[in-house]
């Protein structure tokens, strides 16, 4: 009874959280335009290879994504090591400034930019969405890649040095694998928060450089078109699927390593 | 080990012109006049007057944490307690929708609740008379709760994965009763756990202004609102905009500090 109680429940709560995904997934076959169902259809989907607006802020919203997440990477690994070996004042105000920029309102962020690039007349336009976009993707990486060089053994580095590397080799032959698996995971979520993000690009987008979000934005203050429910049904099944693979992925290489866990200590 | 600080140069650089900068300039344009640029305080006793706003965000914002919080608790303790593989495919449940636009899932109740949506529609069919459910409150709080549960989610249950099995049998051994194996043990060692779900949820929550402009109309203006009117839209004046969200900013500060007054460290491990 307790079982089936609980089982009910999480069963409410994922209804819940999908039942609105459900009905954007229908509505995307939808014939028609509004919210009468009156037969199946991929016309929405056809029609939206043709939409320029959509596929222009699409491809907007990508190319900013990969340009800021590639850049956050490498400022936010170097910033990480930095503050890795820093003194622990200075080390813990940076922390701090990180932290409070992560967990800073988007709105304030976004508004507080805008101001930056009002005040320095700076025209809103690609440069000042990827200047936006860097600075709420930092904090993710260096959060990510910190942790990591805790864990990190502590003469590792100098290691390196007394084994004949210079400073660069030191870093990026010894150190740098050791703090991979952290730089990977900050990286990814930097570039799906980019992609994601709305308010702040909303506040520091120009009118030609529209991301994905603002444009849908936009688009909610008349009526949605059916192209975007049948575009975001199909990121959805792209990342569903992507999500699946990695799952797969991990939980059989987790049961490798108990499987060799347990025949090394077995025996 | 000096020399290896410095490759935190360009960040320090990034955060100085890009965070610090910026944060001064929303002080500098709210107390500065829009016409003369003479310091004033006109423009926060304007934002003053916009007081009750303030309060009616905060007070959405509370109950839709508090909601969040009750629904999120049992979920997330269920999870941590179920076998690895059930515990995987369910974090992935949470987390997906996550990746599907906000916007359009918060519109996508718009088709549910509206006046000729699916459910007034449903009643309709059953003979009964339409219920007003959105452009109310209600409709912003469910929005709410529904964008920002899996917020609370992911820490609670990362925190609750760590606590150890043998503890729970312990406090039952020892003669608690399942209330009080919750409300003894498992509740103050996911603590920290809370604090962070409720600053995660609470934050985003406040400072809304998609969620009531799409769910609430003109009967749920929110700070947020105000704040994206302000800079880009009917009411346009920076200088108001920049005290409006001072504003904000002293109550996100305050929260974050009521809620976030224990050990970094902790922190940085519960957030990942």
């Amino acid at each position: 009874m307790k079982k089936f109680i609980s089982k009910f429940y999480v069963a409410l709560v994922f209804a819940f959280l999908y039942l609105p995904i459900l009905v954007l997934i229908i509505f995307s076959f939808n014939e028609s335009k509004g919210t009468i169902w009156t037969g199946f259809s991929f016309k929405w989907y056809a029609e939206l290879v043709q939409n320029e607006l959509i596929m222009t802020s699409l491809a907007n919203t990508l190319f900013i994504a990969v340009i800021a997440s590639i850049c956050s990477a490498i400022l936010g690994t170097a910033a990480a090591f930095g503050m890795h070996n820093m003194k622990k004042l200075p080390k813990s105000i940076l922390k701090n400034a990180t932290y409070l920029q992560n967990l800073n309102p988007e709105i304030v962020t976004g508004i507080s930019l805008m101001l930056l690039f009002t005040f320095f007349k700076l025209t809103p336009g690609y440069v000042t969405l990827i200047l936006a976009h860097i600075t709420f993707c930092v904090p993710t990486v260096v959060l990510n890649v910190l942790p990591m060089l805790r864990q990190m053994n502590v003469n590792l580095y100098e290691a390196a040095l007394d084994l004949g590397c210079n400073r660069r080799q030191a870093f990026f032959k010894a150190v740098m694998p050791e703090i991979m698996p952290g730089i990977v995971s900050g990286t990814l979520m930097a570039l799906t928060y980019s992609i994601d993000d709305f308010v702040i690009s909303y506040f520091t987008a120009g009118p030609d450089s529209q991301t994905l979000p603002v444009t849908i934005y936009s688009m909610t203050k008349k009526r949605i078109s059916p192209e975007i429910n049948a575009l975001s049904t199909i990121l959805f099944v792209v990342v569903l699927a992507i999500l699946i693979i990695v799952n797969v992925i991990s939980a059989k290489k987790e049961k490798e390593d108990a499987r060799k866990a347990s025949a090394f200590y077995g025996k | 080990m000096k020399t290896n600080s410095k490759a935190a140069f360009p960040y320090i650089l990034w955060v100085l012109f890009f965070t610090v900068i910026p944060f001064v300039l929303v002080i500098y344009y709210a107390a500065t006049s829009k016409d003369t640029g003479a310091i004033t305080l006109d423009n926060l006793a304007n934002a003053s007057r916009y007081f009750p706003v303030l309060i009616r965000s905060v007070y959405l914002a509370v109950i839709a944490t508090a909601i969040c919080l009750v629904i999120a608790y049992p979920l997330a303790f269920t999870m941590s307690r179920s076998s690895k593989s059930v515990q995987r495919v369910i974090l992935l449940l949470v987390m997906l929708p996550m990746w599907m636009n906000f916007l359009l899932r918060t519109y996508a109740w718009i088709t549910i609740l509206d006046n000729n949506g699916l459910i007034n529609s449903f009643l309709t069919e059953l003979g009964l008379p339409k219920i007003q459910l959105i452009n109310n409150s209600g409709a912003v709080v469910l929005g709410m709760v529904y964008n920002y549960l899996p917020f609370m989610i992911t820490p609670l249950y990362s925190i609750m994965t760590k606590i150890d099995k043998s503890v729970i049998e312990a406090s039952q051994d020892l003669g608690c009763n399942g209330w009080q194996v919750i409300t003894k043990t498992v509740l103050p060692l996911s603590f920290p756990g809370i604090l962070t779900g409720i600053t995660v949820t609470f934050v985003p929550a406040v400072s809304t202004f998609v969620i009531s402009g799409l769910l609430g109309g003109s009967n749920c203006f929110l700070i947020g609102d105000l704040i994206q009117q302000q800079f880009l839209g009917n009411e346009y004046n920076l200088n108001y905009g920049a005290a409006t969200s001072l504003m904000l900013m002293v109550v996100v500060f305050i929260s974050m500090g009521i809620f976030n007054s224990f050990d970094n460290d902790e922190m940085e491990d519960s957030m990942i």
